[in-house]
């Protein structure tokens, strides 16, 4: 390695954002991204289109005998169909108990109120009005590029550039707020579910565990800890052998060929030898601080 | 340091945390998928009660994590049981049936009543942009085409003869074309209203251009048929969903500049703040106006469709704008805090 050694942790923006009940608990929410949001609109916006289509194949097939009779019925349906459906799609489901549309449920994201008290119906028909000029206004803008005459041309490309910016209004904040979240006082955030893993400084077998002398155990601080963590949980064999070896040959520790065993209980004593320290009021953050 | 060896637990922070509490969790998480999946109702009564107290146990739980252990699963785990179990405790309405009275007996008309400067300006900006447009197509009817977007007029023009006028009034409306016509203003319309509100922040200006086009509209299409001498049965035709209709743009208008002013002049709030303060009341409108455009399109759809008297339309019109402005403004005896 050539160069200054950096800290591992780099200083950037994150999404993490506090969140503290009236318990007073800090639940640092991770806010949805901008690319999550907008896949999540995309599934939306799909079966929307999905449900005019039907609407529309039944009425043809309802209207098989008559001809150019269904054709008002079809207008009516793109018309006022997508319309009523794009306008009451995001409130209904975002009023409901889940606080979020089917498509932020599949891409696990609900609509939060940034205060953190009950989202009110008002906030969600807030940010949902501000919807058509953010959205879909910039999209009939485009439609209309292609439809009408050239002596309009230069009116809506300057409204295009115009609505342009509210589409992306999100990438330009930190909060990753869309104008009608900005007025509802809402934001998007992650709604994840996972179990909990297995413990992994319980002991599992009957096997000796190996033993680390305190000067082992200075080697690393609690970012390495974790970042052993996850090597251990994921379970790729290339990683852990990696990892194990490099830990072994700055213990200068002979190669006894169980590379998980070996780190399993180099982490069960860290973490052992960690967690003291925290209780004393001694944290270490990673390995180029000292406790 | 000597750790223990072989089958001893090691008996580390996290270690001891999860024996004590990792029954509790789990049920915890199995009362907050069941909510998750179902509603409220699906729960027994054992499980309602013992909710919020393994919500506070489990919030517990994750701030001694946080202190004393270093187990980033257990941490994390932790973090999404107690953030699902907020939003189903705190973020779930309490009735809806009960919300919707509230907002139709107080949420609603108290919110339009606070925003009646608004609602005035309103007023007077359609009120001036529909004499604007009369005066400018009586005096030229040319004027007419320029402020008529193309498909809008449906015919209904300065060269059209009084018989065509007088049947675009009348037409019960076939199956077909007026049905298309109907549903083309009814959206139309409704996103006026939706434009006229969300354009509101850039402090008020798009909205108020809004409201003088949509007046100046009405203007003109009113001069055409009053220099054929059909004003009063226009009018009628206007009023019967119009009254309504036009009550709801400008209601939406006003909470539009409710915002653009709130934007504009924050006082002492931050202007963001500002803005969502002013987003509450505005939104409350909207989510009602939301339900005078249906109104307005039953109006519109059904009843100018099967009543064809004119005295009778206006009628309708009148009593509804009656019914509205009594249900605003009319004094309330008890009067709760929203």
């Amino acid at each position: 390695m050539i160069g200054k050694a950096k800290s591992p942790r780099r200083k950037r923006s994150t999404l993490k954002r506090n969140f503290v009940t009236p318990e007073g608990v800090d639940l640092q929410l991770t806010l949805g991204s901008a690319g999550e949001r907008a896949g999540a609109f995309l599934i939306d916006l799909i079966i929307m289109f999905a449900i005019l289509i039907a609407a529309s194949l039944i009425t043809a097939a309802l209207f098989n005998g008559f001809g150019s009779a269904a054709d008002p019925v079809f207008a009516i349906i793109w018309l006022l169909g997508f319309f009523i459906l794009r306008n009451f799609w995001f409130t209904l489901f975002e009023m409901g108990g889940q606080g979020a549309t089917p498509g932020k449920r599949l891409m696990g994201l609900r609509v939060v109120a940034r205060d953190g008290a009950r989202l009110s119906g008002a906030a969600v028909v807030t940010r949902n009005a501000l919807r058509e000029i953010e959205i879909f206004l910039p999209f009939s803008l485009l439609a209309a590029t292609g439809v009408e005459g050239s002596n309009t041309d230069a009116y809506i490309w300057a409204a295009l550039l115009w609505s342009g910016l509210f589409l992306f209004l999100p990438l330009f904040n930190r909060d990753r707020l869309r104008a009608g979240d900005m007025l509802a006082g809402t934001w998007v955030v992650q709604v994840v579910k996972n179990d909990l893993a297995f413990d992994l400084t319980a002991a599992t077998s009957e096997r000796q565990r190996t033993h680390f002398t305190d000067q082992a155990l200075d080697l690393y601080g609690e970012f390495e800890l974790q970042t052993l963590e996850d090597v251990l949980r994921r379970n790729d064999p290339e990683a852990i052998r990696i990892v194990a070896q490099t830990i072994r040959s700055k213990l200068s520790l002979p190669d006894d060929g169980d590379d998980y065993n070996f780190l399993f209980d180099y982490y069960a004593a860290l973490c052992a030898r960690l967690e003291k320290g925290m209780m004393l009021g001694k944290r270490r953050a990673d390995k180029f601080k000292n406790a | 340091m000597s750790t223990p060896v072989g089958s001893d637990v090691i008996y580390l922070n996290t270690t001891r945390l999860r024996l004590a509490c990792e029954a509790d969790w789990d049920r915890l998480d199995h009362i907050v998928s069941l909510l998750e999946k179902k509603s409220a109702k699906s729960l027994d009564d054992d499980d309602l009660l013992a909710l919020p107290v393994l919500y506070r146990g489990a919030l517990s739980s994750l701030s001694v994590a946080r202190e004393t252990s270093l187990d980033r699963s257990l941490a994390r785990y932790l973090e999404q049981l107690c953030t699902r179990a907020y939003f189903q405790i705190y973020g779930v309405k309490v009735s809806g049936w009960r919300q919707v009275a509230n907002f139709f007996a107080d949420g609603w008309p108290g919110a339009v009543r606070d925003i009646w400067r608004e609602t005035l300006v309103a007023l007077l900006l359609t009120v001036l942009g529909t004499l604007l447009g009369y005066f400018l197509v009586r005096g030229d009817p040319s004027w007419f085409f320029d402020l008529m977007p193309g498909g809008m007029a449906q015919g209904r023009d300065p060269t059209a003869s009084v018989q065509a006028l007088s049947k675009t009034l009348y037409d019960p409306g076939k199956e077909g074309f007026l049905g298309i016509f109907a549903t083309a203003l009814f959206t139309h319309n409704s996103q006026t209203a939706l434009f006229a509100f969300a354009l509101g922040f850039a402090f008020g200006l798009p909205t108020a251009m809004l409201l003088i086009y949509n007046g100046v509209l009405l203007g003109a299409l009113f001069a055409v048929f009053a220099s054929k001498g059909l004003g009063a049965p226009f009018a009628s035709w206007i009023m019967i969903h119009g009254t309504t209709e036009l009550f709801a743009i400008m209601l939406a208008g006003a909470a539009g500049f409710r915002i653009g002013t709130a934007v504009a002049f924050p006082g002492p709030l931050a202007r963001l703040d500002a803005a969502v303060q002013a987003g509450r009341t505005a939104g409350l409108v909207m989510l009602g106006v939301v339900a005078m455009l249906l109104v307005a399109g039953i109006l519109e759809g059904v009843g100018r469709q099967t009543i064809l008297v004119d005295w009778q339309r206006a009628a309708i019109g009148s009593i509804m704008l009656f019914c509205w402005l009594t249900y605003f403004y009319l004094p309330r005896r008890h009067n709760h805090d929203r």
